[in-house]
Order: structure tokens, then sequence, then C-alpha cells
């Protein structure tokens, strides 16, 4: 069979997810797109062009190696797809599945000009379940070195740090304050969305073949502080995430059936309340739902809330209440679409101003006022304001915030001189090494940059990794 | 895994516990608290440590059993373990040399006020101790109260032991007979007996403490679910308490929030005693 043309190329049209039908899976957890079969993932790897600038590459945080995995896939070599995506990416069935692509990789393809561009993170996806099944590619670690590494916090930043440190022979020994390692991959970022057995393959393999110790239920600032994690390993790397929710200052935020989305999906993720009484913690939902914000956490709760609602036999409604319009709404699209799919309502340009109880001291409404766009911010963004005299009720039994998070102080008890911004996210020196104003000390992902994404925090993890080891070895010997 | 070392049954509801835990008897103080899950499909609780021995590395536990995770952590016995414990958490007690301090604790509350206490009689404070339940049977531990405290006053709700009060009405006669040397007054219990000695001593104007005990589920700050309004605003009381300036809590959004997943705690507890008697059944059956 001879090569395709150019032309034969843009001519395949962009293939379609496989996903479980939008009514059947309101009623279940179970994951939303089942994934590529090989012959939609060589269909849609044909798409490639090949270009000689791949544009894709610059969009994507840590620089995957886009047009040669996709070749390798599209030419049957998939241990070779795996080997060359793993040079960059160690975790792409996570990132796969959850990468904001519209605004990285795929948004530079230049098929993207006429709307299509290369599924390049259904194929990253592909490769990453093969090499799930398959383990073609296993994590050598070179000889133990003697140094001892800490990393805090198992978010996909100290996952991808600890791999790498690791590989070097250096012996990693990760701090966990909750019972499962995973950070948000695990407590924030719902089953339907990335299955934990995924997540789960990836910490359990890397523990394996690496011999990195997890230790869960170690709250770094109460179990052991930083001082004392300096006294006996070589260095530490601090991936705590930015776990702290904010609730917005207006009347009524504490009536029962007022959450943050943290609280939320804790519940229903990390502690399965979806099972409930099968497991023991429970998880409410409201017949009437509103969830403030608009970022993936909001479509997570939105659409959580929806399945409960499902499970407990409420027929009811779940709205997103957005200050903005639909232009500036930051969730991946997926996952808006998706959630337009299952039935979630849009208020744009709406924002609550009080919260209403009843004697019970639980919910039951909430005031919002109407809100316009006016001029581009500093940051671009056309920012919101007020309609006088707009104000209106909403009749509301459950109300989840999720709108932004900060870093989590507890990590920073007994660590002056680590430097921190007025937000509480850690000072960096440098962003290509993740080293903190103290010494031995780096930190990388949300704890670094707020509230951001799963591939940047990996790539924050991975750069640390490599001045760490360079550390280690005394390449580079000041701070 | 952590194991429990040994177990002691202080009345037919409320058990004491010594689990190894190393790790948090190192830091342990008074006033700090473990969050703990007893198996893979537990829930997170929050108990307070009521003693530790740092060389041993163990802590004490001492709960009460009000619903499925304490029913469930009652049935557990010496060599079984448990899947989760961290900490400790919390902010530790304050504490210093306050002159003359008085401490309260009520039913289950006994607990996590002894090593508050002890720490207060260690700091040289002369303190006065009053413990209360609502019947004889469920008062423990007041000859450990009795050797740190320099006078013990016992009450029970229905006279069956010692005193017939409630642990506000001793307090008031104190506050009434010797106010103006009571430096400080700490209080742990259930919320409404906490609350009912932040109004007893509000207007006596002495700071009184409580250990606040919401609903929690990470214990570390993550979700807000443990939030208290106080007059400042809303606190977290995991990280930011769990003790607080009794005079300062909403008491009656706090006993709202308590009382949320009512439903859901006699559905857990429905399908526990469920579960319980079908491995009953089956234990039968296998023995037959
Ligand atoms: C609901 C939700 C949905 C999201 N969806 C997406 C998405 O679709 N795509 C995307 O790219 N990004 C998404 N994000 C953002 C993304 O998950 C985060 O940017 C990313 O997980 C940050 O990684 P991290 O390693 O820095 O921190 P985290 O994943 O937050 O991990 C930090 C870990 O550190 C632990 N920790 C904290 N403090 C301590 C301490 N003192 N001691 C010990 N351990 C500690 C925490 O328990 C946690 O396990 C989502 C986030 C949420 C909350
Ligand atoms: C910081 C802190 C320290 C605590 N220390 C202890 C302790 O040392 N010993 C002890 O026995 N208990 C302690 N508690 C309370 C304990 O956590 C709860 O009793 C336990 O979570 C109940 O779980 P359950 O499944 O058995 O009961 P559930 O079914 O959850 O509840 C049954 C009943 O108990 C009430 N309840 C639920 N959670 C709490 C709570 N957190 N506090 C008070 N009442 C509650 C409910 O309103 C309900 O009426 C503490 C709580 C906190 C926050
Ligand atoms: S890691 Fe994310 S941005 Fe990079 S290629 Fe994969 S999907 Fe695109
Ligand atoms: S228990 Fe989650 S923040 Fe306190």
């Amino acid at each position: 069979m001879s090569p395709l043309t150019q032309r034969e190329r843009v001519k395949i049209p962009r293939q379609r997810m496989p996903e479980q039908d939008a009514v059947v899976r309101r009623g279940n957890f179970n994951e939303v797109a089942l994934g590529f079969t090989e012959e939609l993932a060589i269909a849609e790897a044909n798409r490639c062009l090949q270009c000689d600038r791949p544009y894709c590459v610059e969009g994507c945080p840590v620089e995957v190696l886009i047009p040669q995995f996709i070749r390798a896939l599209r030419e049957g070599d998939m241990v070779g797809a795996v080997a060359i995506m793993k040079v960059k990416n160690s975790l792409p069935a996570i990132c796969g599945r959850v990468c904001p692509q519209e605004v990285q990789c795929e948004i530079r393809c230049v098929l993207a000009r006429k709307g299509q561009p290369v599924a390049i993170g259904r194929l990253e996806r592909f490769v990453g379940d093969y090499e799930l099944a398959m383990r073609t590619c296993p994590l050598e670690r070179k000889l133990p070195t003697g140094k001892k590494v800490a990393v805090v916090g198992t978010g996909p930043a100290g996952l991808t740090c600890a791999v790498d440190v690791a590989r070097e022979g250096h012996a990693v020994t990760m701090f966990e304050s909750l019972h499962a390692p995973g950070g948000v991959l695990v407590y924030g970022i719902p089953e339907f969305r990335l299955p934990k057995s995924v997540v789960h393959a990836e910490i359990d393999y890397a523990v394996e073949c690496l011999g990195i110790e997890i230790r869960t239920d170690h709250v770094i600032g109460r179990t052991l502080t930083l001082s004392e994690l300096l006294a006996e390993y070589d260095a530490v790397f601090l991936g705590t995430g930015a776990g702290l929710p904010s609730f917005m200052r207006i009347p009524g935020i504490n009536y029962n059936g007022v959450m943050s989305a943290n609280e939320f999906l804790t519940r229903v993720n990390l502690m399965k309340g979806y099972l409930f009484p099968e497991y023991d913690t429970p998880v409410k939902v409201g017949r009437k739902v509103a969830v403030i914000g608009a970022g993936n956490v909001a479509m997570d709760a939105a659409r959580c809330a929806l399945r409960l609602q499902t499970l407990q036999g409420k027929d009811g409604e779940v709205h997103i209440v957005y200050r903005r319009s639909r232009d500036e709404v930051p969730a991946r699209a997926e996952e808006v679409h998706h959630a337009e799919e299952e039935g979630v309502i849009f208020d744009f340009l709406t924002n609550p101003v009080e919260i209403f109880g009843d004697e019970k001291g639980n919910v039951r409404g909430m005031r919002c006022i109407r809100m316009e766009l006016g001029e581009p911010d500093a940051s671009g963004r056309r920012s919101p304001r007020p309609v006088p005299g707009s104000e209106f009720d909403m009749e509301v039994d459950m109300v989840i915030f999720a709108l932004g998070t900060s870093p989590n102080p507890l990590v920073f008890m007994d660590a002056s001189g680590l430097e921190r911004t007025k937000y509480g996210t850690v000072v960096v020196k440098d962003e290509e090494t993740g080293r903190t104003t103290m010494p031995r000390v780096w930190a990388g992902g949300d704890v670094v940059t707020g509230a951001a994404t799963v591939v940047s925090a990996m790539g924050a993890g991975k750069r640390a990794a490599a001045d760490i080891n360079r550390f280690l070895a005394n390449e580079v010997t000041d701070w | 895994m952590y194991r429990i070392l040994e177990k002691e049954v202080l009345s037919d509801v409320t058990k004491l516990m010594v689990v190894e835990a190393p790790h948090v008897a190192r830091k342990a103080q008074a006033g700090q608290f473990v969050i703990v899950r007893i198996d893979e499909h537990g829930e997170r609780i929050p108990l307070t440590i009521a003693d530790y021995d740092q060389e041993a590395g163990t802590i004490t536990l001492i709960f009460q059993e009000v619903g499925k995770s304490t029913m469930h952590l009652g049935t557990l016995q010496a060599g079984d373990t448990l899947a989760t414990l961290a900490g400790p958490l919390g902010h530790p007690t304050e504490v210093a040399n306050y002159g003359t301090v008085v401490c309260v604790g009520g039913g289950v509350g006994i607990a996590p006020i002894y090593p508050i206490t002890r720490a207060l009689k260690e700091a040289s404070n002369y303190v006065i101790s009053i413990i209360g339940a609502r019947t004889r049977d469920l008062l423990f531990w007041e000859d450990r109260m009795r050797a740190v405290s320099d006078e013990l006053i016992v009450c029970t709700d229905d006279g069956s032991y010692g005193r017939k009060a409630l642990v506000t009405e001793p307090l008031k006669e104190l506050l009434e007979a010797r106010g103006p040397e009571i430096a400080r007054v700490w209080a742990i219990g259930p919320a409404i007996m906490m609350k009912f000695v932040s109004l007893t001593t509000r207007p006596f104007n002495i700071p009184t403490i409580v250990s606040l005990n919401t609903i929690m589920i990470d214990g570390t700050g993550m979700c807000g679910g443990c939030r208290v309004l106080l007059e400042e605003g809303a606190q977290f009381v995991c990280v930011d308490g769990p003790e607080f300036d009794g005079h300062k809590v909403d008491w009656d959004n706090l006993l709202a929030r308590l009382a949320f997943y009512r439903e859901e705690e006699r559905l857990a507890v429905e399908h526990w005693e469920h579960e319980c008697r079908l491995e009953g059944v089956l234990k039968e059956q296998g023995g037959a």
C-alpha cells in the first residue's frame, strides 16, 4: 500500500471519540469518553501532515514529540510510539484525558485553521492506554547513589519529580497528607473523566520499578516539618498544590448545603460518596443546584451533581452560574460540551450576592445580580461589572463554590526563609530550576503557579528534578 | 496500617484504644486531634488525642459510639488495624500559667479535656475541674482527672453519681463565688454543652476556650466542610482551631451544621447493622 498523499490526508475527517450516550451516562460514574479503537487511532494518525516545523509541539508545555509519536503509531510501531512519548511525558494516559488540548497543542496544528486539528490528545491517550496495558517501556533506575530526596505532595508535580529523581539512583520518599496518593487526580477529577484505576496503575508502576516510598497520612507542617525534612534529606521538593478553597464574601455562606467544590468532589471522588452506604461517607445533592464558577472544577462539580440526582432519584436541575460570558469560560471545551449534553444549565453574566436559608439553617435560595462586560483589563479579559437594579432570586437548595484555590499554608509551618507571594504561592528564583529562596528546597506545580493544569505541574516537576539531579551530582553547588 | 495495641471498655458506649502511631506520638500536644479511617470503605473521622506516649510511639483515643463509624470502631479489638491515622492536627492548646483555671469536660469530652488539664496543671495553674455525664455509666477517668486537678467536681444529669446537675450549674456557682480569681475556662463536650458553658461565662467576661467538634472530611484545610462562623467571619476548625473563643462562636449555625447529615447517618447505621446480622448468620451457618 503506497503512503497517502498530503491531499488525501487533509481529506480524512477528524475521527469521533466513541462516548457513552448522554442520557445513559447521567446515571453512572463510568468514563464518558471510551477511547479510540486501533482503527480510529490509525485513521486519526493518518491525518497528521508531519510538518517540518511542528507548531503543535510549541504549544505543549512539556514539548511532547508529537509528529514523531504519531508517525510511529500509524506505522504500527506502538512500542516506538510509547518510547517517543515517554521521553517527554511520563503520564500520557492522564494527559491525553485531561489536558486542555484546544488551547495548547491542537490550537497550533495547521489543520486547526479549518477547525479540524489532529486529535493529538486522543492519540496521546491511545498510546498511554497501550502502555498501561502492555508495559513496553520499563522505567529503569541507575545504581543507588546514597542520596536521599523528599518529595512533598503526590500530585502530578510531585509524581513527575519523584520519578525523574529516582531514575538517577537517588532514594525518594514521598509524603502525602491524605490516605491516597495522586493529588487532584484522585480527590478532584471525577471517575467519569479520569478513572482512578489509570492513576493508581501509573503510581503503582513507578513505585514498584523505582523503589519510591510513599508515606501517606503525613501532613508536612504537622507530622513533620520542612526543617525536619531538610535535616534528614539532601533535597526537598514541594508539590503541595493549591488546595485551599475560597468562598465568596457574601451573607449566608454557612447555611447547610453551601459548600466548596473541594468538599463536594472529595466526598464524591476520594471518599466514593456516590457509593454510600457501601462506602461510609455520605454525600447529599440538592434538587436545584447552583455551581458558582465555570472552570474545570465547576464542570466536574456540576456533572457529579447531575449524576447524583439521577442515582438518588431526584428530578432536578443543575446550573452553572458564571459572572462572565460564554467566551470567557476557562474550562476545557470538551467538558463544557459534555456538561451541556448532559443537561447542565448555564447562567452567564450572573453573580450571587446573598444566600438565603430556612429555619433549619438549610439553604433555600440565592439572590443574584446580572453582570455586563466592560473594557478588557490588564490580563486582556473583559472585566464584569454589576448591572444596577438587576437583582433577582433563584430558588436553590444547594450552592457549590468553584472559585479557585490557593496553596494550603500548613506545609509552611516552621519554614522561615521560604519566600511567598501575597497570594500565598511559593516564590521560585528561576522557573527553569524551581529553586526556592530556601537552600535545598525546590517547588513546582500549583503551589508555585496557583491553580493551573496537570501538564504544567508535570513540566515544573520535571525541570526541578533535572536541577535536583545536577545539584546532587555536584555539578552545581551554589544556591 | 496502624495496630491497636490495647482496648478498654470504659462503658457500654465509650471505648478506649491505644494505637501504634509513632509518627503522631512524636509531635502530639494537648488539644490536638487525629483523623481516623477504619478501612478502605471508611469515612475520615476526627478524634482527639486523649493521651500519648512518645517513647512507646503510641496514642490513646477515646470515643463514644454515636453512629456507624464509632460503632464499627468499637467492635475492633487489640491486634486489629486502622487504615488511616493522620496527625497530629490542629493547633495545640495555648498552655501558660494563667493563675486559676476551670476545665469542664462533658461526656466523651472528658477524654480531650484530660491532656489539657494535665498540661495546665504542669504549668503551675490552680486547676478546678468539672466533669459530667448523662449517667454514672458514661463517666470515666475520674481518678485521672482528680490526679491533675486541685479541685474536682463530678456530676451526672440523673444524679446516679456525684452531684445531680448539668456541668453549667456548679460552674455558675463557682463563677459567682470566685469569679474574679478565675482567669480562663476550657470546656469540651457536646456542642450544646459548650454553647451553654459559653453563655454561662459570658456575663462574667471570662475568656472561655471551647474545642469544636464539627463534621470534618480531610482535616487539613482542604474542603471547608468544618467551617464555623465566628464574629470575625468563617474559619476552618481543622486548621484554625479546634479551640476557639466560645463567646465568638455562632452556636446555632454550628448545631444546624452538625445535624445536616442526620438522615444519612441513620441509613449508615441501618446498613451497618444489617451487614453485621448477615455476617452473624453466615458465621453461624459456617460453624454449623
Ligand atoms: C476538580 C478539578 C478538575 C481539574 N481538571 C483539570 C483538567 O481537566 N485538566 C488539567 O490540566 N487540570 C485540571 N485541574 C488542575 C490540575 O488538577 C492541577 O493543576 C494539578 O493537579 C496540580 O498538580 P500539583 O501536583 O501541583 O498539585 P495537586 O494535584 O494539588 O497535589 C498536591 C498534593 O499535595 C498534598 N499536600 C498538600 N499539602 C500537604 C502537606 N502539608 N503535606 C503533605 N501533603 C500535602 C495534597 O493532599 C495533594 O495530594 C483540575 C483541578 C481540579 C481541582
Ligand atoms: C476535633 C474533633 C475531635 C473529636 N474528638 C472526639 C473524641 O475524642 N471522642 C469522640 O468520641 N468523638 C470525638 N469527636 C467527634 C467524632 O468525630 C464524631 O463523634 C464521629 O465522627 C461520629 O461518627 P459516626 O459515624 O460514629 O457518627 P455519625 O453517624 O456521623 O453521627 C452520629 C451523631 O453524632 C453527631 N456527630 C457527627 N459528627 C460529629 C462530630 N464531629 N462531633 C459531634 N457530633 C457529631 C451527629 O450529629 C449525629 O447525631 C471529635 C470531633 C472533632 C471535630
Ligand atoms: S501533553 Fe497535553 S499539550 Fe502536550 S501534546 Fe499531550 S495533550 Fe497536547
Ligand atoms: S475538614 Fe476539610 S477543611 Fe477542615
